[in-house]
C-alpha cells in the first residue's frame, strides 16, 4: 500500500487546526471511489492497490485504481472478445452509437468542466471550451463512421475481366496510450477515431490526470457501447506498458502519452509486427493543443487495414 | 493418342551478360569501395550468370548521398509532369526490352520464361506507366491538398519476383517526388542492373535512382544508415522485424511486405474444374516462391476426395525442368539455401504424421529442383500448416461448416492473401468480409495489378502496394 496515503482534506487542517472544533456539515458527501473500467465493469485492479490523484496545485482529488500487468492482459482479452460484435455492426450503427456519447456527455457538461477546474486549474470558460470541444469530438467521428470507407476505398480499374475493389477494415485491439496533459479532449481525441472505425481500445488513461478518463467511461458505459470496446487501464506507464506493447494479441499501439517510454515501446511492438503510431509533435502539450475541430482522417487511417477483394467477371 | 511436347527454349541470346557489373551510384556503375564480389548462378544449372560488387558500409554512404543530392537539387523541385514523363519513358524502355529482360529474369531466378514473359515484365511496365501518370496528380490523391516527398527512400527486395519488386518499390517513390537507393536480393541482382541501364538510357538524372548489390549486410547498413527518411521491406518475417525494431526512435517511415500462409478456400458447391486451375496457380505459380500462394487448401469435406483427385491428376501434368522452355510449368528453386528449407519442412511434415504426395517426375541433374508436393491428413498444428514453406508445397486441410472454414483461415499470424470458391455471390462475400487477409481472391488467384493495392494483415506487415494507397507509403 505504499502508494496510498490519506486524504488531505481540501482547505482544512494546516497548523491552526487543532484551534477550532470541527463543522458538522449539513450532509456528508458521497464520495467517488475511482476504479477500472473493463468489459464494461467497473472492478477494482485485481492488485487490489490504488495511487492519490492531485490536482495540478497539489490538492488531493481522489484515489484512482493502480492497475497490474494482470489487469491490462485482462482488458485486452475483453477487447479482442468485443471485437467482432463491434466491428462487425454496421458502420450507421456505431455512428448512432458515438453521438449516443455525445448527448450523455452533453448532459454531464456541468459536472466534466467542474471537474477540469478542480483538477487541471482551467479557468471555467476554458474548461466549458474543452468540455464542448469534446462533446463535439463525439459527434464529428459519429459522422465518420459510414464515410471514412468511401473516402480511402473504392473500385480499383485493373487490366483485364475482373471486378476488384478495396475497402478499409478495422486493425483489431489498439492499445492507447492516452495524452499525459490533455485528460479529456486529448484522450477523446485519439480515442474517438480508434472506435468510430470499428477497433476496439485499451486506453491506458493520464498517469497524473485520469480522474476525467473514468468519468468519460461512465459516460460510455451509459451510451450503449458494448461493454470490452474501450477498456480503461489508470496506473503507470511504464509498469502496463512493456505488456502491452508486447502483447501478441494487440494490433496497433497509439503512444501518443507514452512518454520517454514511447521508443521502447516501439521495438516491443516490432516482434509481433504491431502497428505504431508515433507521439506526435503537439504530444505533451495540453487541452488547447487538440481544439482543432476538424482532425480529419490522420488519426483514423493507421488503425485501418485495406482489403482488396477480385473476382471474375464472365457469364 | 499421347503428344509429347518437343523441347522449345527461348533464346539466350538476346540477352548479353557482362563478365561483372559494379554499384550503380549517382548515375555511374562503379566497384565496391573494399572490392568484394559475389556470383549469381544460373539455378537451373549452377553455372556462374556474373560477378556482382558486394556494397559495403562507405558504398551505401555514397549512395544515399547521391540520392539526398539529387533529391534536393533536382527530383524534389521538378514538376510533377516532368517527373512524370521520365517514368513514362522508363515504363517505355522496359517493353521495348522486355524479351531480354525476361530472359535474364528466368536464367537469374529459375522461373518459366512463361511467367517472365507473360506476368512479371508486363507488369513492371504497367506498374511504371501507372504511377508516371500519379506524378503530377498527387494533390488529387486524397493525401491532402499539397502532398510532399519524404526524401530518400532506402529498399530492400527479394528474390521472388526481382524485377516486379523493384518496380514496385521505385515507380510510386519516384512519382512521388523521392529518390531511392535501392538493394536487390543476393541471388537475383542482374535484371536490377539492367535496370540502373534503362535508367542511364532514360537520362534520368544521376542519383535519382541507386542500386546496391550485396546481402544481409548490405541491406542492414542501408536501412539502418541515418540519412534515409523512409525504408520499404519485401521478404521475409524474421527480417521484418529486425528493421521494425532498428526504426524505432527515428523518424524514417517503415512499409513491410512480409510472408504469407494464405488459405485457399473450396466450398462444395464450387466449379470443382475452375477451383482445381485456382489451386494449381495458387501454390505452384512461381514454384510456390510467392509470399500470397494459396499454400494451404481448406476443402468442404463433402468434396474432398473429388477435388483431390481432379487436382492429383492435374499436377502429374505439371511439366517440371528448362526455365527457359516456353512449356515449362515450374522452374527451379531459387538456391541451394531455399531448397534445403522446403526439405526440411517437408520431411517435417512427414515426420508430424501428414502424408506427402508427389507426381512421377524427372528431375533435373544439376539445378536446384523440387517435384510439386501435396500433403493430406494436415493438421492446424502441424508446421507444413503453420510455417511459410515458400515452395511448391501444398497442405491440405478439410472442414464442415462455414464458420469452421473462416476460423480455421484465421488461424494463423499471417494474413496477407486468402482465396474463396463458390458458385453463391452471398457466400463469398461473406467469407471475404470474415478472412483477415489483405487481398482476396474469389474464383482466381494470384492475379496482381497496379491499380490494386496489395499487402497485409498481421505479421504479414504493413502499408499498401499498388493503387492510389501506394502513394500514402512516399508522402508526408
Amino acid at each position: 500500500m505504499a502508494e496510498r496515503r490519506g486524504g488531505k482534506k481540501a482547505g482544512k487542517g494546516g497548523a491552526a487546526g487543532a484551534a477550532q472544533a470541527p463543522a458538522v456539515p449539513a450532509r456528508l458527501a458521497v464520495r467517488k471511489i475511482y476504479k477500472l473500467y473493463l468489459g464494461g465493469a467497473f472492478p477494482r485492479s485485481e492488485s487490489g492497490r490504488s495511487y492519490p490523484v492531485t490536482s495540478n496545485d497539489g490538492t488531493h482529488l481522489a484515489n484512482a485504481a493502480l492497475a497490474s500487468r494482470k489487469d491490462a492482459r485482462e482488458a485486452v482479452a475483453a477487447a479482442r472478445k468485443a471485437f467482432g460484435g463491434w466491428s462487425g455492426r454496421t458502420a450507421y450503427n456505431r455512428g448512432q452509437i458515438l453521438y449516443r456519447v455525445a448527448e450523455v456527455l452533453e448532459g454531464r457538461r456541468d459536472q466534466f468542466a467542474a471537474r477540469a477546474v478542480a483538477a487541471q486549474g482551467l479557468s471555467r470558460a476554458r474548461a466549458e471550451e474543452v468540455v464542448s470541444a469534446a462533446i463535439d469530438r463525439w459527434v464529428y467521428y459519429a459522422g465518420w463512421t459510414d464515410k471514412v470507407a468511401q473516402v480511402v476505398g473504392g473500385a480499383n480499374p485493373v487490366s483485364g475481366p475482373y471486378y476488384n475493389h478495396s475497402a478499409p477494415e478495422p486493425t483489431g485491439v489498439v492499445v492507447v496510450f492516452a495524452p499525459q496533459n490533455a485528460p479529456l479532449l486529448g484522450l477523446t481525441s485519439v480515442l474517438a477515431p480508434v472506435i468510430a472505425t470499428g477497433n476496439t481500445a485499451v486506453v491506458v488513461a493520464s498517469e497524473t490526470a485520469p480522474l476525467a478518463a473514468v468519468d468519460l467511461a461512465e459516460v460510455l458505459a451509459t451510451s450503449d457501447l458494448p461493454g470490452g470496446v474501450v477498456g480503461l487501464l489508470t496506473g503507470r506507464v511504464p509498469e502496463l506498458g512493456p505488456h502491452l506493447a508486447s502483447h501478441a494479441d494487440v494490433n496497433a499501439l497509439d503512444l501518443t502519452g507514452a512518454g520517454r517510454d514511447a521508443v521502447a515501446f516501439e521495438e516491443a511492438a516490432a516482434q509481433t509486427l504491431t502497428r505504431v503510431v508515433r507521439p506526435g509533435p503537439g504530444a505533451d502539450a495540453g487541452e488547447e493543443a487538440w481544439l482543432d475541430p476538424d482532425p480529419g482522417t490522420s488519426r483514423m487511417t493507421p488503425f485501418l487495414e485495406t482489403k482488396t477483394v477480385w473476382h471474375p467477371v464472365g457469364v | 493418342m499421347i503428344f509429347e511436347y518437343a523441347p522449345a527454349p527461348e533464346s539466350r541470346s538476346v540477352v548479353t551478360l557482362r563478365e561483372s557489373y559494379g554499384l550503380f551510384i549517382d548515375g555511374e556503375f562503379a566497384p565496391a569501395a573494399s572490392g568484394e564480389n559475389l556470383t549469381s548462378l544460373n539455378p537451373a544449372d549452377e553455372t556462374k550468370l556474373a560477378q556482382v560488387a558486394v556494397a559495403g558500409p562507405e558504398d551505401v554512404e555514397r549512395a544515399v548521398a547521391a540520392a539526398r543530392r539529387a533529391q534536393e537539387t533536382v527530383w524534389g523541385r521538378m514538376s510533377g509532369a516532368e517527373r512524370g514523363k521520365y517514368l513514362f519513358r522508363i515504363a517505355r524502355i522496359v517493353q521495348e526490352r522486355s524479351r531480354e529482360l525476361a530472359v535474364l529474369e528466368s536464367l537469374d531466378n529459375g522461373k518459366p520464361i512463361k511467367e517472365t514473359r507473360d506476368v512479371d515484365l508486363p507488369l513492371v511496365a504497367a506498374h511504371f506507366f501507372y504511377y508516371a501518370g500519379w506524378a503530377d496528380k498527387l494533390a488529387h490523391a486524397g493525401l491532402g491538398p499539397d502532398p510532399k516527398p519524404l526524401g530518400v527512400a532506402a529498399q530492400v527486395i527479394p528474390w521472388n519476383f526481382p524485377l516486379l519488386m523493384l518496380a514496385w518499390k521505385i515507380a510510386p517513390a519516384l512519382a512521388t517526388g523521392n529518390t531511392v537507393v535501392l538493394k536487390p536480393a543476393e541471388t537475383t541482382p542482374l535484371t536490377a542492373l539492367v535496370f540502373a541501364e534503362i535508367c542511364q538510357e532514360a537520362d534520368l538524372p544521376p542519383g535519382v535512382v541507386n542500386i546496391l548489390t550485396g546481402a544481409g549486410d548490405t541491406g542492414r547498413a542501408l536501412v539502418e544508415h541515418p540519412g534515409v527518411d523512409k525504408v520499404a521491406f519485401t521478404g521475409s518475417t524474421e527480417v521484418g522485424r529486425q528493421i521494425a525494431r532498428s526504426v524505432a526512435g527515428t523518424d524514417k517511415r517503415l512499409t513491410l511486405e512480409l510472408g504469407g500462409k494464405g488459405a485457399n478456400i473450396v466450398y462444395e458447391d464450387a466449379a470443382i474444374d475452375q477451383a482445381v486451375e485456382g489451386i494449381v496457380s495458387g501454390i505452384f505459380f512461381n514454384q510456390g516462391h510467392v509470399c500470397c500462394a494459396g499454400s494451404r487448401l481448406l476443402v468442404q469435406e463433402s468434396v474432398a476426395d473429388e477435388v483431390l483427385t481432379r487436382l492429383k491428376e492435374r499436377v502429374a501434368r505439371l511439366r517440371l525442368g528448362d526455365p527457359l522452355d516456353k512449356n515449362t510449368d515450374i522452374g527451379a528453386i531459387n538456391s541451394a539455401a531455399q531448397l534445403e528449407r522446403i526439405r526440411e519442412l517437408t520431411e517435417a511434415g512427414e515426420a508430424e504424421g501428414a502424408q506427402r504426395w508427389s507426381p512421377a517426375c524427372d528431375i533435373p541433374e544439376s539445378g536446384y529442383w523440387f517435384a510439386p508436393t501435396i500433403f493430406t491428413g494436415v493438421s492446424q498444428a502441424h508446421r507444413v500448416a503453420r510455417e511459410e514453406i515458400f515452395g511448391p508445397v501444398l497442405s491440405v486441410l478439410t472442414f464442415r461448416t462455414p464458420d469452421e472454414a473462416v476460423v480455421k483461415a484465421n488461424n494463423t499470424p499471417y494474413g496477407l492473401s486468402a482465396g474463396v470458391w463458390t458458385e453463391k455471390g452471398s457466400r463469398m462475400l461473406w467469407t471475404a468480409e470474415r478472412l483477415r487477409a489483405g487481398v482476396v481472391w474469389s474464383n482466381t488467384f494470384n492475379k496482381f495489378d497496379p491499380t490494386s493495392p496489395f499487402g497485409g494483415y498481421k505479421e504479414s506487415g504493413y502499408g499498401r502496394e499498388g493503387g492510389r494507397h501506394g502513394l500514402e507509403a512516399y508522402v508526408g
